[in-house]
């Protein structure tokens, strides 16, 4: 080495992804990949991938390296100023146990399944594209964990997210969203996660979570964003690269990707139908609704996306219609079944007050003053009674998505939307048409659904030290305490919470901007001013 | 193809045959209309159970939760499945009925108040 000169970055890249390649002698090549070829897509000419970024391992190190030093110095000084404190109120901390409970189990599977994409591509240039964006997605999973565990110290719930991920009902729709992208082939995967997720939907999850972040005083997880959308830029590069090869490969690859297309773009959209909530109602201080969300980041970017795709005979996926329609009142249907189910969640929920109901109105115009306000007002005043409402029944899940069925029909928000289908004389039952049609592709994928609220009747949800047969064993609460969840701590009301409690015995201020404080730590406070 | 596979024969294991159920069926229970509580419900009960009893008790355990449930007369409801409207008959058991482990049933009512969305 001593007499080399030192390479340049195209040298460099090109030495990494040809030079330490390698055509087998005495292996087939089949044996060396057998996951190329069961999907039916065909690969006439690997050295055709292109990719855009040409990294090298030693300028990812650079890149990433300082970006880690940057966000770590930022995450030590939120912590030395307690900067837990400055967010606008503790129902904003509701959010965040969204996002560490839901989303770094993503992150953490998104590792899992470009870690194979690394060892199964049939050339080395996307497989080492693959183990880089691998390594970023453990490195997300690990930030956003250190940026959210200084939290987990002042408040509940946040302290157990591996776990919760596994075993809580509702995270099971995150869960069944990557490992359904995990057992599918390479192809499916990556179309999957680095086209429908990543290029086309990603916007949804980052711009409003860190906008929202930074709208409400988090600095901690706006610094996590930012150092983590440089890597998102490239994946999203990545996710249009990688179906502008395979359609540009075999006219063949097209029917096959156009089915991808439509089903993943669903699988994405039901997952991030929990950022709507996020936006519409969690956030004390709101950066967009949902509806405002949707149309520029789906409806117009993804309108142009898929402009451009046609060229290669691809459509816009099969359900897009449905989302548009769903977009004035989804956020309103979800947040209503979690304030009813708030005793088995991981969050405590409340009601909307009048200035964020005016500012819904405003949002929704079509839908909130007529169907949601009405319900939110009634709710109130059962509250007000001392007898708010709750329901004690778990819901019929859908065996796709694995979201409650609790979705109205494309063209009547009064109505639920029911789907049922038989298959080997079974009944099988689905939140939309978009999952029925997932289901009926590969029906001998889906019968498996590991379905929390079947597995709770079929009483495996329950700890070690539970005896079933004791008399005072109530499955409810058994379940929710294999679930990771705190029976009476973790959920409830708002209001009455600890997070509720504690922030404003902390800070001296209200723990719900929107309403009147909940202890008289802060009317104490405020009458000796 | 009713999956794609590695494995040509490939075949899943169904996980919620009612045989895991303890003798009972799983059956899913939808109050039509009634948008605050009215995403289905899924609830085990035994295949012999009589439609009087599912009224009497299964649903009511459900419902009440619901401030205006007194109100509900359940024997006036109108009832369907998936296939269509059916009349149930109050001394026959959910099996009589021919529902089978997961089925969907749903009725509606009248409304509660004078704006639906209240409840």
């Amino acid at each position: 080495m001593a007499n080399g000169k030192k390479l340049n970055l195209k040298q460099n890249y090109s030495m990494l992804t040809k030079g330490l390649d390698w055509e087998p002698s005495y292996q087939k090549k089949q044996d060396i990949f057998p996951q190329l070829e069961f999907e039916g897509i065909k690969i006439h000419d690997w050295s055709n991938w292109e990719d855009p970024f040409r990294l090298t391992i030693d300028a990812y190190w650079k890149y990433q390296g300082e970006k880690e030093k940057k966000l770590y110095a930022i995450i030590d000084a939120f912590q030395q100023n307690n900067g837990q404190f400055n967010v606008t109120d503790a129902r904003y901390v509701q959010a965040l146990k969204i996002f560490i409970n839901a989303v770094v189990g993503l992150e953490y599977n998104a590792w899992r399944g470009f870690s194979r994409l690394g060892r199964e591509f049939g050339a080395a240039s996307p497989r080492i594209a693959a183990q880089m964006q691998a390594i970023d997605e453990m490195r997300h999973a690990t930030t956003q964990t250190h940026a959210c565990s200084h939290y987990a110290r002042f408040f509940e719930g946040m302290g157990n997210a591996p776990y919760q991920f596994d075993r809580t009902w509702y995270l099971s729709i995150p869960k069944s969203f990557f490992e359904d992208a995990c057992s599918s082939g390479p192809f499916e995967f990556v179309v999957a996660i680095s086209f429908a997720f990543e290029y086309v939907l990603t916007n949804l999850v980052f711009m409003p979570w860190m906008s929202g972040a930074a709208y409400n005083g988090d600095m901690s997880t706006v610094s996590f964003g930012f150092s983590a959308q440089s890597d998102e830029a490239r994946h999203m590069t990545l996710g249009l690269e990688v179906i502008k090869f395979l359609l540009e490969q075999d006219p063949d690859n097209v029917p096959i990707v156009q089915k991808w297309i439509d089903k993943w773009f669903w699988r994405a959209y039901r997952v991030l139908s929990l950022v709507a909530t996020m936006m519409d109602y969690m956030l004390p201080k709101r950066v967009m609704s949902w509806d405002e969300a949707w149309t520029i980041y789906y409806e117009e970017n993804g309108g142009a996306l898929f402009a451009d795709l046609a060229r290669y005979g691809i459509k816009p996926p099969r359900d897009a219609d449905v989302t548009i329609k769903e977009k004035e009142r989804l956020s309103h249907e979800m947040w209503s079944i979690f304030y009813a189910n708030r005793d088995v969640v991981g969050f405590p929920l409340w009601l909307p007050s009048q200035e964020e109901m005016n500012w819904m109105s405003e949002k929704y115009p079509n839908t909130f003053d007529k169907y949601y306000r009405p319900r939110f007002e009634y709710w109130k005043e059962l509250e007000d009674n001392g007898t708010p409402f709750t329901n004690t029944t778990l819901p019929q899940l859908c065996q796709v998505c694995q979201w409650p069925c609790l979705f109205t029909e494309p063209d009547d928000p009064t109505e639920f939307s029911h789907h049922q289908t038989e298959y080997k004389d079974e009944h099988f039952q689905f939140c939309s048409d978009g999952c029925q049609h997932i289901f009926e592709n590969e029906p001998e994928k889906y019968i498996q659904a590991w379905l929390p609220v079947h597995e709770i009747y079929k009483g495996n949800c329950i700890l070690d030290d539970v005896d079933p047969e004791s008399p005072d064993y109530n499955p409810m609460v058994e379940a929710i305490r294999y679930m990771g969840l705190k029976p009476g701590i973790d959920g409830g009301l708002f209001k009455e919470h600890n997070d509720a409690m504690n922030w404003e015995k902390w800070t001296e201020r209200p723990s719900n901007i929107h309403n009147q404080p909940a202890t008289d730590f802060v009317r104490k406070t405020g009458s000796d001013k | 193809m009713t999956v794609k596979a590695i494995n040509p024969n490939y075949s899943g294991r169904y996980r919620d045959g009612v045989e895991n159920f303890h003798g009972n069926q799983l059956l899913n229970i939808c109050w039509e209309k009634h948008t605050m509580m009215g995403w289905p419900m899924c609830v085990p009960i035994s295949p012999n159970t009589t439609f009087k009893e599912l009224l009497d008790v299964v649903i009511p355990r459900i419902y009440s939760m619901h401030p205006q449930f007194d109100s509900v007369d359940l024997y006036k409801a109108h009832w369907s499945t998936s296939k269509g409207a059916f009349i149930p008959d109050m001394s026959k058991t959910i099996s009589d009925h021919g529902f089978k482990h997961k089925e969907q049933i749903r009725f509606r009512t009248q409304p509660l108040s004078n704006n639906p969305h209240r409840g």
